[in-house]
This record gives C-alpha cells, sequence and structure tokens, in this order.
C-alpha cells in the first residue's frame, strides 16, 4: 500500500541536502495546509522543470519585507503561509536561514486585543490564526512575543457547550476548528480548559459505520478528519474511544489502488491533501511503517522532540 | 505520463452546492476545498485535458495581468474590472480580495464627500461577493470581505439577513452563513428571543439542523445567564426537554439532538454555585499524627486515621463540586493551635498554568522544634470566609461552611523504613472495619432547592425508559440514572448502580465501535458503586502487615479502565490498583496521602500519563511493573504531561544538562521522575525497562533505594 501512495506523492528517502521535486512535494502535504507551496509544484501555471532541485533558499521567493510569506510569488503575506514556511524549514532542519526575529514580530503583530489573531492586515479574525500564530512562535521559540494568557483567552471564548470549539466565540463546532482550537492549548500547556469527557464524546461520534470520521453531526465522513479528529482526539487522551481498526480500513478503502492516492471517500478522484491526510491518520493509527506524527504540530515527532527538547 | 489532477480543478461547475449533507473543511488553507471534495474518480478523455489545459491558460494569463496591476497599485475602472474576472472564476485568490480593497481605500479616500458614489462602490463590492459567493458558498475571503464592506457602513444590514435566508434555504449547515448571521444580527440589534425563534423555526423544519441546535444553545444560555424575563432554569429547561424529545424520538439514530439533550441535563444537575464535596480532615474527625516514616505502632489508634510524613507536614484536602479559583488564606480561615501555620499557602491540585481546580490543598506543619506533643490540637477551617472562591462559570462559593477536627501530634522514633520492600503479593489481611471509622464518607449537606431538578430527572427516566431499545435510549437513561444518584438524598444512593452498570454493558454489545467508551463509563458506575456506603467500600480495605498494619485499598482485578470517585477516598494511604486496564493515572492526583500506589498490570503507555502523580508529596513506592511502557509510537498524554512540548517552564539540573540525548529519549520519564521523591520503583515487565533505562532512573532519582526489586545502594 505503501508503495502505491509513493508513488503518486513520492514518499521516497529525503535527502536533507539535495531534495528533488517529487519529494519535497510531499512535505509541503505533510503539514496539510501548504496549498499554494505545493502548488509550485503542482500547479499547471508553473512549468518547472522536473527534475530541478530545491533549495531551501527558493521559499525567500514568498518572503516579504513586512516579514511574512506569501502562498506564491506576487501574493500579498498572511499568517498561513508564513506557518507553513516556517514548517518546511524545520522539517528540513533550516530554521537557521529564516530571520527569526522579522518573522515572528510579524506573527506577534497580528495579536489584536482582545488576545484573538488576523490573518493578515486586513483583519480576518479566526481561532484558525490563533493555532497558526501560536505554533508557529513555538517553532521559533519565540512565544514570549505574544500575550498567551490573552490568546488562551479568546480561543476558551470560542468553547461551546457540547465541548467543542468554533471559529468565533458562539461559532459551531467543528472538527477542523476544534484540532485548531485543541492544539494552541496543548502547544500552550493549556489543556486543563478542555472538557476531555465532553468533547471526547462529541469527537468520538464522529465515527460513522462505514468506520469513516465526518466533521460535524449529520455530515457524510472524510478522510481529512482522520487528521483533524484523530490528533484532537489524541492530544485530550482519548482516542481509545473510536475504533481504530475500522478507520484504518476506511482510509484504505479510499485508495486509488490503480494509481496510488487517497481521496476523501471511496472511489472519489484522489488528491495530494487526502493524500496527507490519509497517510498521517494512519501514522495517528500506527499502521505499521509510517513514521510517528505529532498531533498538535503536524510535523513528525522526532522534529519536534529535536527542537522543543533541547534547550 | 499521469495527467495533473489539479488542472481540473477550474473546470467545476459554477453552481452553488446543495449537497449539505458533505462537510469539507481545510481550515488552514485559502483554496477552494471544492476542487478536493466529491470528484468521482475517473480517467480524463484526451479532450477534456485538452479543454482544461486552454482554462488553465486562460487563467494564467488572468493572473500575471492581475498580479501586474496590483504591484502597480493601478484602481482604473478596466484593471478593477479584471480583478472581478479572476475572483469570479477563483474566489480563493485572496490578494486580489486584498487589492480590491485596496482600491475602494483608494475612492474613499479622494470622494468621501461623494455619497451616492461611494455607496454604489460598496454596493459593486457586496455584488462581487455575492457571486463569488455563488461559485462557492464557502470562501473564507469573499464572507470576509463582505464584512469589511459593512464596516465601512453605507449599506443596509436588513438586506443581509434576507440574503442569508436565501443562501441558508439553500444549505442551511453552512458555518461560514451561520457565523454571518450572527454578525449581522450583532449588527442591526436583532433581539436575542427573535433568534431564538428563529431556531425554533429551522429546527420545526427539519429537526435534523445541527447547526440550529447548536445557535439556539448560545442563545438560550446567553438569555439564562442573564437572567432575562421568562428564562429561570426552572421554566425554561422542561420546555426545552420536550422540544429535543420530538427530535431524539422521531429518529433516534439522529445525532443532532444528542447533544442538546446531554446540555440540558447538565443544567439541571449542576447548581451554579459551587459546593464543597469532601475535605480530608473531615468534619469531626479525630487524626493521629507521627514523624517519621514509621508509622505509630499504637494500635488502639485507627489506622485509617493515622498519617505519617517524613515532611513533618499534613496536607489539608479541599475537594468542591467543580474547578474553582481563589483559595487563599484570605477565603478559607483556618484556626488552630499548631504552630508556624500562619500564612498557609493554597495550591491548586493541577496543571501549572491553571490556577483553577477541584482539588486545593494546603500543608499544615505539625513538627515544630519543640518537643512538646504528644498534643491534642483543634482545627477549624472556615471556607467562604470572605468572598473569593469563584467557579470556572463566574459563580461566587456564596454559603460559608465550617468543619472541625482533632489532630493527635505523637512523638515517634525516626526509623529508617529504606529497607522495608513493600511487596503487593501477601501481607494483606481482612480488615474489620468499625461504621464509626468510615463515618467520614457520609456526605456534606448539599443545596436544597433541588425540587425541579428531581422532578425533570423522574420524568426523563421515565421517557427514556420506553426508548431503552436504541443506544441513544440506554446511554441516556444510564445518564440519567447517574444524575438521579448524583442529586438524590442520602440512602436511596446506591439503588440503579445494577441497572447503569447492565446498561453500560449492553451498549458495548450495541455499540461495539465505540466499546471502550461505554467501558469507562462503566468503570466510573463501578467506582461510585463501590463507594456508595461504608458497608460496600470496606470490603475493599484491607491490612498491610509489613508495613505496621497499614490500611490498604485493594480496586485490584475488577477490570477498570479509569478512575472515579476519588473524593470519597481522599483517605487512602496505600493503593492497590493491579490488575486492572488503567493506561491513565488521571484523577489520581486528588488522593494526596498516597503513600504507596500499585498499577502493575495495567495498560499505561508511557511516563506521561503517570503526570498526574506529580501532584502526590507523599508517594515513596510505585509500581508500574508489566503495562505497555514503551510499546507505542503515539503518545496519548503527551500534551496533558507538563513538559518543553507544552512550554512548562523547567529549570535544566545536572542529569539534564550531562545526559542530553537520554533526556530526549525518555524525556517523559525524565519530567515525571524527577518530580517524584521514590523510593521503590518497578518498572520491570515493560518495553522500555532495559539496561540503558534502569541505569537512566537512579539518575533522575537520587533517592531511589529499591529498582524493579534490587537494592541500589547499601
Amino acid at each position: 500500500m505503501k508503495k502505491k501512495i509513493a508513488s503518486s506523492i513520492g514518499l521516497s528517502a529525503i535527502d536533507e541536502e539535495a531534495v528533488d521535486e517529487r519529494s519535497l512535494s510531499t512535505k509541503p502535504s505533510k503539514t496539510g495546509r501548504l496549498r499554494s507551496f505545493s502548488s509550485i509544484f503542482f500547479n499547471p501555471l508553473q512549468s518547472r522543470d522536473s527534475s530541478s532541485v530545491f533549495k531551501a533558499d527558493e521559499l525567500f521567493l514568498f518572503f516579504l519585507p513586512a516579514g511574512g510569506f506569501a502562498g506564491n510569488t506576487g501574493h500579498d503575506p498572511h499568517v498561513l503561509y508564513t506557518l507553513s514556511a516556517v514548517q518546511i524549514l524545520a522539517l528540513f532542519d533550516k530554521l537557521d536561514i529564516l530571520d527569526v526575529g522579522k518573522v515572528s514580530s510579524y506573527v506577534a503583530g497580528l495579536q489584536n486585543e482582545d488576545g484573538s489573531f488576523s490573518g493578515d492586515m486586513w483583519g480576518e479574525v479566526d481561532t484558525r490564526f490563533s493555532y497558526i500564530a501560536i505554533c508557529c512562535l513555538s517553532i521559533l521559540k519565540c512565544l514570549d512575543k505574544i500575550n498567551v494568557v490573552k490568546a488562551v483567552d479568546y480561543i476558551v471564548s470560542c468553547k461551546n457547550l457540547d465541548g467543542g470549539f468554533g471559529c468565533t466565540p458562539g461559532a459551531e463546532s467543528h472538527a477542523g476548528q476544534i484540532f485548531c482550537c485543541v492544539g494552541a492549548l496543548a502547544i500552550t500547556g493549556s489543556l486543563h480548559h478542555v472538557d476531555k469527557d465532553l468533547l471526547g464524546w462529541w469527537l468520538c461520534e464522529r465515527q460513522v459505520k462505514s468506520g469513516g470520521l465526518n466533521g460535524r453531526p449529520e455530515k457524510l465522513p472524510d478522510v481529512c478528519y482522520s487528521w483533524w479528529v484523530l490528533s484532537s482526539l489524541i492530544m485530550i487522551d482519548r482516542v481509545h474511544w473510536i475504533d481504530k481498526a475500522k478507520l484504518v480500513k476506511f482510509i484504505l478503502d479510499c485508495q486509488d489502488l490503480e494509481n496510488g492516492g487517497i481521496s476523501d471517500r471511496p472511489d472519489d478522484a484522489v488528491d495530494i491533501f487526502h493524500t496527507y491526510f490519509g497517510v498521517a491518520g494512519l501514522s495517528l493509527l500506527e499502521y505499521p511503517g509510517v513514521k510517528a506524527i505529532d498531533p498538535a504540530y503536524a510535523l513528525p515527532v522526532d522534529v519536534i522532540n529535536r527542537i522543543l527538547l533541547t534547550k | 505520463m499521469k495527467p495533473d489532477r489539479n488542472k481540473f480543478s477550474i473546470e467545476e461547475p459554477l453552481s452553488l452546492s446543495l449537497d449539505r449533507s458533505r462537510d469539507d473543511f481545510q481550515p488552514l488553507s485559502s483554496t477552494s476545498e471544492r476542487k478536493m471534495h466529491g470528484r468521482p474518480r475517473k480517467a480524463y478523455k484526451p479532450e477534456e485535458e485538452a479543454a482544461s489545459a486552454s482554462k488553465a491558460a486562460k487563467l494564467r494569463s488572468l493572473q500575471t495581468q492581475f498580479m501586474s496591476i496590483h504591484h502597480h497599485k493601478i484602481y482604473t475602472k478596466e484593471a478593477i474590472d479584471l480583478s472581478r474576472k479572476l475572483l469570479e472564476i477563483n474566489p480563493e485568490a485572496y490578494t486580489a480580495w486584498n487589492y480590491r480593497k485596496l482600491a475602494v481605500e483608494d475612492t474613499l479616500s479622494r470622494e468621501e464627500s461623494n455619497q451616492d458614489l461611494v455607496k454604489s462602490i460598496l454596493d459593486e463590492e457586496l455584488k462581487v461577493v455575492e457571486s463569488a459567493l455563488r461559485q462557492n458558498f464557502k470562501s473564507y475571503g469573499a464572507w470576509h470581505h463582505r464584512k469589511w464592506v459593512l464596516s465601512k457602513g453605507h449599506s443596509s444590514v436588513g438586506n443581509e439577513l434576507r440574503l442569508l435566508d436565501k443562501f441558508q434555504s439553500l444549505d442551511s449547515r453552512n458555518f461560514h452563513a451561520w457565523n454571518y448571521r450572527r454578525f449581522a444580527v450583532e449588527l442591526t440589534n436583532r433581539s436575542k428571543q427573535d433568534e431564538l425563534k428563529y431556531t425554533e423555526d429551522i429546527i420545526s423544519k427539519d429537526f435534523s439542523n445541527y447547526s440550529a441546535w447548536h445557535n439556539r444553545s448560545v442563545l438560550l444560555s446567553s438569555l439564562l445567564a442573564r437572567k432575562a424575563e421568562g428564562f429561570t432554569p426552572n421554566e425554561k429547561i422542561p420546555e426545552e426537554y420536550k422540544l429535543v424529545h420530538d427530535a431524539i424520538f422521531t429518529d433516534e439514530d439522529d445525532q443532532s439532538g444528542w447533544f442538546y439533550h446531554l446540555w440540558l441535563l447538565d443544567q439541571t444537575v449542576n447548581v451554579e454555585t459551587p459546593l464543597l464535596t469532601s475535605s480530608w480532615p473531615s468534619h469531626g474527625s479525630c487524626i493521629n499524627l507521627s514523624g517519621g516514616d514509621g508509622c505509630l505502632n499504637d494500635s488502639s489508634s485507627s489506622k485509617l486515621t493515622t498519617f505519617c510524613s517524613d515532611l513533618g507536614s499534613f496536607p489539608l484536602i479541599l475537594y468542591f463540586d467543580q474547578p474553582v479559583s481563589g483559595v487563599s488564606s484570605s477565603t478559607v480561615a483556618v484556626d488552630s493551635e499548631l504552630r508556624g501555620n500562619e500564612d498557609l499557602v493554597w495550591e491548586p491540585v493541577s496543571n501549572k498554568n491553571s490556577r483553577v481546580s477541584c482539588v486545593w490543598v494546603a500543608r499544615l506543619n505539625y513538627m515544630s522544634s519543640e518537643p512538646c506533643f504528644p498534643k491534642e490540637y483543634k482545627v477549624k477551617v472556615r471556607i467562604g470566609n470572605s468572598p473569593g472562591i469563584v467557579s470556572s462559570r463566574g459563580c461566587n462559593f456564596s454559603t460559608p461552611y465550617e468543619f472541625v477536627f482533632t489532630a493527635h501530634v505523637h512523638d515517634t522514633v525516626r526509623e529508617d523504613s529504606q529497607e522495608v520492600i513493600v511487596s503487593w503479593t501477601d501481607g494483606f489481611d481482612i480488615w474489620d472495619a468499625q461504621s464509626k471509622d468510615l463515618n467520614f464518607l457520609v456526605n456534606l449537606d448539599q443545596q436544597m432547592g433541588l425540587k425541579w431538578r428531581q422532578e425533570a430527572i423522574e420524568e426523563e427516566i421515565e421517557l427514556f425508559r420506553a426508548l431503552s431499545d436504541s443506544k441513544i435510549g440506554k446511554l441516556t437513561l444510564a445518564r440519567l440514572l447517574m444524575a438521579k444518584a448524583m442529586i438524590s438524598e442520602n440512602g436511596v444512593k446506591g439503588v440503579h448502580y445494577e441497572e447503569i452498570l447492565e446498561l453500560y454493558s449492553d451498549l458495548m454489545v450495541l455499540d461495539s465501535s465505540h466499546y471502550r467508551y461505554y467501558k469507562d463509563e462503566h468503570s466510573v458506575a463501578l467506582l461510585h458503586k463501590v463507594t456508595s456506603s461504608t458497608e460496600s467500600l470496606s470490603r475493599y480495605l484491607f491490612q498491610y502487615r509489613d508495613i505496621n498494619n497499614s490500611i490498604c485499598l485493594r480496586l485490584n482485578n475488577l477490570s477498570l479502565s479509569r478512575i472515579a470517585s476519588v473524593e470519597k477516598l481522599l483517605f487512602v494511604q496505600m493503593l492497590d490498583l493491579s490488575h486492572n486496564e488503567l493506561h491513565s493515572t488521571e484523577g489520581l492526583e486528588a488522593m494526596q496521602l498516597i503513600s504507596c500506589l500499585n498499577l502493575s498490570h495495567n495498560r499505561i503507555r508511557s511516563f506521561s500519563a503517570l503526570d498526574s502523580l506529580r501532584h502526590l508529596k507523599q508517594l515513596r513506592v510505585l509500581d508500574v511493573s508489566h503495562n505497555n511502557i514503551g510499546e507505542h509510537s503515539v503518545d496519548t498524554t503527551r500534551y496533558l504531561c507538563s513538559s518543553p512540548l507544552s512550554n512548562s517552564e523547567w529549570t535544566e539540573d545536572e542529569v539534564g544538562r550531562q545526559m542530553t540525548s537520554l533526556v530526549t529519549k525518555y524525556w517523559d520519564a525524565y519530567f515525571v521522575l524527577r518530580d517524584l521523591d521514590l523510593k521503590q520503583l518497578d518498572i520491570a515487565g515493560n518495553v522500555i525497562a532495559g539496561d540503558e533505562f534502569s541505569s537512566f532512573v537512579p539518575q533522575v532519582v537520587p533517592k531511589l533505594v529499591w529498582l524493579d526489586g534490587q537494592k541500589l545502594r547499601s
């Protein structure tokens, strides 16, 4: 099975010095939110020679004077792509090429008075951006640049009566948003704000008869929730409440056995993102042969341990 | 060569998705999720590929032109039109939304006084958003642009609710639309009561609309919290039960009403104001205190109330029914003749970053330098003396409560008990408990005013007995019976435990996918049953001969998968939980007196799962042999354990500096064990156990005497 996926997204061995294009393309997908970076490699709008070699410096095509990164050359900076850039560099142990002061100031500058974060200068507020800012600054070891207490308070204000979290106060719980909020609380050592049993029951009930997970009650299952739901359940130590074997089967059922890759549901067209979520889900399910992934940072456990467990 | 699937993305039909059961989420991306979802897997024909390639070429050229005008800050009509064309094809082109905002601001700065022009420009923006939303109803960029335009004023917010009605009738679960609705309602000052009515209308059309139930819970809790007219819990909650019954009883498999019902049950059971559930020492009790590790040999004193500590202090434990903050020497007054306790420090037993907890502890000194014991001291504790104890929901501990206990301080010879190794295999005798020994188990007085709550729960139990063939019927019934036991008067407790246990056993079979959820709930119910009366608890209490006949609570071999009812077990100093199915020690942190703990033959997977033991200052003997430590690549307590991963502050010690690679490898063992003051540790029978780990442990726990039955030093 691994081979099939590999043929689609290139899970080949990674040479840290000279990474060929195919294997790098899996890296953005590893984080699951690097659509625009990955589009450099996948997007037909960009013609690239398939034999060209990736250099970490190339990321600086997207680095902007403000300190943030854009999704692609010529676009505006946004916190989404800034985290992606930081994650990619963390993955390749190349954080040293960043102007950490500038990048962290850009991210920290997006915090609002109430503790929330905007995505960019245009002021869209969402707990997704709280997660992104906190994750990014933690990797850069610059969390002291923001008001963490206020940031946590804002996330807690988005907690709902079903134990889940929404994008702003009062917004409906959604598994993806729950990942962001639980992840941010995990990174800041604030999981005591989560009602683990209540949220755990809501999350474990996302598993439907086919074994797949949905993102909200009465919705269809989708492979991407193998990440959002599973990582949240792991962070609050309630993952044993679902049937893991059934979920493994659902993910494997979503493979394109002919051409490789994984889709959202069985027999749909595969794409890089669901392939990532599927593989990441299998990792969280301890599927044999898949490397361990960290549920909060969405990076391999050894990468995160290397960065955070050393002073 | 494989076709590049991405280029087909722009061929998506430009229609509003009507399939509301699909729920796609790419929250960390700003590109359209529609391209990635629900597309059938098929091989594309050459002509389809050609058409796609030509569309891609068109989009590419449009994008290049757009970048040029954006970078040159050109805001002519033609340029602005170009961005519109781009957004019509791809509403996820976030930079194009930014450009349009710049263009609007450019015009506003020049033509601010021209009201008509400003209005027409803003109206144009709203139209662009509307057509983008028709292309992708879930475009974050489009919805935000609309909010941004409205923030400029000049447009009628009344139109927004009309537009939303149109969109929401097409996709009634779209969370962007619901979020925007809450935004628009705020802007128009529409009343919460009107919105509550709106949710009722939506629910009556389709009870399966979880989004509407959610919004209802938000509105209702806000109205209840500010005590709006007609919104008191005893009036409103019973009404809401009726509404949610219609949903649950129409289709018991539909989850929409499940969580709302659970929320109502929570509102019914929980009184707002925090209450004291239990304490150690308990009211009216008489405790015997001695120094050293060896306990009193005085057989006349009850073993249950004898406490010895090498620390020369004992913990005063307060257990509240909900997490509270603000327990301090000003909110809790402790009057005693015990010297050196003038400035008591109250600590929450919780995560370092939290100042909120159900359990609060202060340590009282009883070993002064003057040899003046044996002596008897009275200690009076007044809680809620002055206001300041507040629940995490913001309610005050309003009824002051007082309790008194007596402390006998004995002069004992300090003996070196390091020589004693605790064996859990034998030395236990049945203990013949006197009822007076256990009278502290009697609950503290509960607040009255429970009538409507008890009635509501009785009614629900009646109803759900009729539905007890189904999963949700059984589960709800089990929860209701637990709730009933919790708010009943003393004495009638225990009546329903057999039924609750049976319901959870049924559920494990009926809904095997969630087997371990029911298993956990079963364990909770079982422990409630065990601790529900002195008779039942005393069956699990034994005397341990090897340590002066200490009392040991043996909850071994009960197939327990989680810990509960700790508030009833604060007195326990020796606890045997071996041969169960525990995978974490969550909950044990409240049992501050524990000095010997047996967790062997359980399912502990990592040292991080033992994080709660860091709060147990008396713990000296720990057996975690025959567990699964080191066996799994996924650590489910990685972020529940305070460590650098969760950005908790830590001071590097000698071990941390010198054994960096071992610390990184065994990080959780390092961070947990270094905070424990263990003398005896058993880790054999775990994957992690081995020469390397066995040589690492004594470095981290320098006071350790026994490791896996081997004496480390003489």
